[in-house]
């Protein structure tokens, strides 16, 4: 049982609640950073691949986690952060430029997007989206001088200040670049939901009639919103387009904004983490099934089959599970868990139980 | 004539994609819930009456498993709300839309391990024949089709409005609190609703599959038909069959007119396009939200 005493109103301001919770976060880093020395290229790749999709994750979790918009197409943003980054590197706009210009690009996209897209509530703003994640891949193949179209695009090598990263040449050097991206994005995020403009983005999910009420421009920070968690989002496809090395108008489909949303649902929405503990399912998920299915081979004794679809069908049931017994995803049940050890004889079971509700329609007749 | 011969295809199209949409306004109707799986559904029940019809399975005759496939699909769509939709009960639309999508995943897993990848065509005694008149030659199958649906939509329209049943859904869908103190046994009413959804999916399966093939991902028609269904307003039965209608005429005449590339766009500009000037949709049922 550990009690944090508050001594002074700093601590209600600071990002970290005491010492203790600071230095875990610290050694977490000093262990991402030790990674590389201690672990062989491939598992070095799949950490990149999980700190990429966790990128993009932090992205969707500003908007669907923080805000309560749900977005059933981020897809097209990564694909449009993945073409800018590229398209900008070919004209000759050096990386560190182009990296940021990348993601400032799609933010502001993202927001002019959200402008007509904020008259929609809930359900009809996923359906919207999902449309458009349909329609970047034809608009991908229709824009062929600049995208390359069904032939796709190659990644070339960037330059960070002379030094020449590859994902293939140099996987330790790529995997610094995505770590400290990821580190820096999470950081701003954190400020942000200590600030006035992150804690509107929550007063308008918990309730937009409130947050009208209290002097929230719920408009304006939807846009903002918007824009915040395309510009992340863009950022993290820019990334994901040097480390696949090459992809075309079929890489960012419909399946992956869909795979995305599901991802920070089964990590836990509304908190940072989510998005870490989502990605790390997503990541390692297929190699897990592969080494399952080797296994369950063995065992049975039968040759190893491969099953089309089983990846998807057995994220889906995961997906259920979480929603139906643990709809505030890994996140929540850890906090369950801590809460159990830090009030170690008190914990009670109904302590996270949530209200009863009762639904309502929107349509009045 | 030609444009003639695209209408009808077009509208025989129409008609599928309506009456997966009229699965996805029946549930939300009575369950303020949308039903992302709805297209899987289809296409599993697709599945399950190839499998009690067609000579490589069962064989059993066509109007005998016809009956036998549709009770199977509105079975399996008591049971999901039973054991799954019924435990979300008064929780966010966004967390039942994401739990639907989930289920379709796993659908379309399961169907894929059962019955393969490959596109399977439902046996069925209206296959290859032909109806002409006034020079205009119609496939059975797309007569079929059109009739069937216009009759469907027509029974659920009058089912709504006009028996108790149909009253306590609607009921049920726009206040729970309220309907429960009306007596009306909300819960029961969910899982009736589901199952007639299922059926209703089957039916369209049916169809689906006797016009053309099936393969697990059939399913993903089900974006199509949800274009259909916001195109038509969510809530409005007609508006369903009609927007399903305007989807599917749209794309002939597109691929015909319009360069290629751009042609497969316009179901979901139109979309999009509805979405931005109509959020409701064309036949809107929303007021202001009051607080």
């Amino acid at each position: 049982m550990r009690i944090v005493f508050k001594t002074d109103y700093m601590q209600d301001l600071r990002p970290w609640k005491d010492g203790y919770q600071l230095s875990l976060y610290l050694i977490l880093i000093a262990v991402a950073i030790a990674a590389p020395f201690v672990v062989d290229a491939f598992f070095l790749g799949e950490l990149t691949n999980v700190l990429i999709w966790a990128l993009a994750g932090l992205g969707l979790m500003v908007l669907t986690g923080h805000t309560g918009q749900a977005s059933l197409g981020h897809a097209a943003f990564l694909a449009m952060g993945c073409y800018a980054n590229i398209i900008l590197i070919e004209a000759g706009v050096p990386f560190v430029l182009a990296f940021p210009l990348a993601g400032i690009i799609t933010g502001v996209v993202g927001m002019l997007i959200a402008i007509p897209a904020l008259r929609l509530h809930g359900i009809y703003l996923a359906i919207a989206t999902m449309a458009m994640s349909i329609l970047v891949d034809d608009i991908i193949v229709l824009t062929e001088p600049w995208t390359g179209g069904v032939g796709g695009k190659y990644a070339p090598s960037i330059n960070v200040f002379g030094l020449m990263i590859d994902r293939w040449g140099t996987p330790v050097e790529f995997y610094f670049l995505t770590l400290g991206v990821t580190i820096l994005v999470t950081l701003g995020y954190i400020n942000l939901l200590r600030a006035p403009l992150g804690r509107s983005f929550i007063a308008v999910r918990d309730s937009e009639v409130s947050a009208q009420a209290m002097g929230v421009d719920v408009a304006r920070t939807k846009a903002i919103s918007f824009g915040v968690s395309c510009a992340i989002t863009g950022l993290a496809g820019a990334l994901m387009g040097l480390f696949a090395g090459a992809f075309n108008n079929e890489t960012f489909s419909v399946v992956i904004s869909i795979q995305l949303l599901m991802m920070i649902v089964i990590g836990g929405l509304g908190s940072i983490h989510g998005a870490f503990l989502g990605a790390i399912v997503v990541g390692f998920l297929p190699q897990f099934l592969s080494i399952a299915k080797e296994w369950v081979g063995a065992v049975i004794g039968g040759s190893n089959v491969a099953i089309p679809g089983l990846e998807f069908g057995i994220f889906g049931l995961i997906l259920i599970v979480f929603i139906l017994f643990e709809p505030m995803g890994i996140y929540g049940r850890w906090l369950k868990i801590r809460t159990w050890f830090e009030l170690f004889p008190f914990y009670r079971k109904d302590m996270f139980k949530r209200q009863k509700s009762y639904l309502k329609t929107e349509r009045l007749r | 004539m030609d444009t003639l011969q695209l209408l009808i295809s077009g509208l025989a199209n129409g008609c599928v994609y309506g009456l997966i949409a009229l699965g996805f306004v029946l549930i939300y109707k009575a369950t303020e819930a949308v039903n992302f799986a709805q297209g899987d559904f289809m296409m599993l029940g697709a599945f399950v009456t190839i499998g009690l019809t067609n000579t490589d399975y069962m064989g059993l005759p066509f109007w005998m498993a016809l009956p036998i496939s549709i009770g199977i699909m509105a079975l399996l769509g008591y049971l999901v709300d039973r054991f799954v939709i019924r435990r979300m009960f008064g929780e966010s639309q966004t967390s039942v839309v994401i739990l639907t999508i989930a289920m379709g995943f796993v659908i379309r897993f399961v169907a894929g391990v059962i019955w393969g990848h490959e596109p399977q065509s439902l046996e069925n005694p209206l296959a290859g024949k032909e109806v002409s008149f006034g020079g205009l030659v119609l496939g059975m199958e797309d007569v079929a089709v059109i009739v069937v649906t216009i009759l469907l939509t027509w029974f659920l329209y009058e089912f709504f409005n006009r028996t108790k049943l149909g009253l306590a859904m609607q009921g049920a869908s726009q206040n729970q609190l309220a309907a429960y103190y009306m007596g009306v046994p909300v819960k029961r009413v969910q899982g009736f609703i589901w199952a007639l959804a299922g059926g209703v999916a089957c039916i369209a399966g049916i169809l689906f599959a006797a016009k053309g093939a099936v393969d697990p991902n059939t399913g993903l028609l089900g974006i199509k038909a949800f274009a259909a269904a916001v195109i038509g307003g969510f809530g409005s039965l007609p508006g369903a069959l009609a927007g399903g209608l305007i989807v599917g005429v749209i794309e002939p005449f597109a691929s015909r007119y319009i360069a290629a590339g751009y042609s497969q766009i316009a179901p979901y500009a139109l979309l999009l396009a509805v979405l931005i000037f109509r959020p409701h949709g064309l036949f809107s049922q929303v007021r202001v939200k009051k607080v």
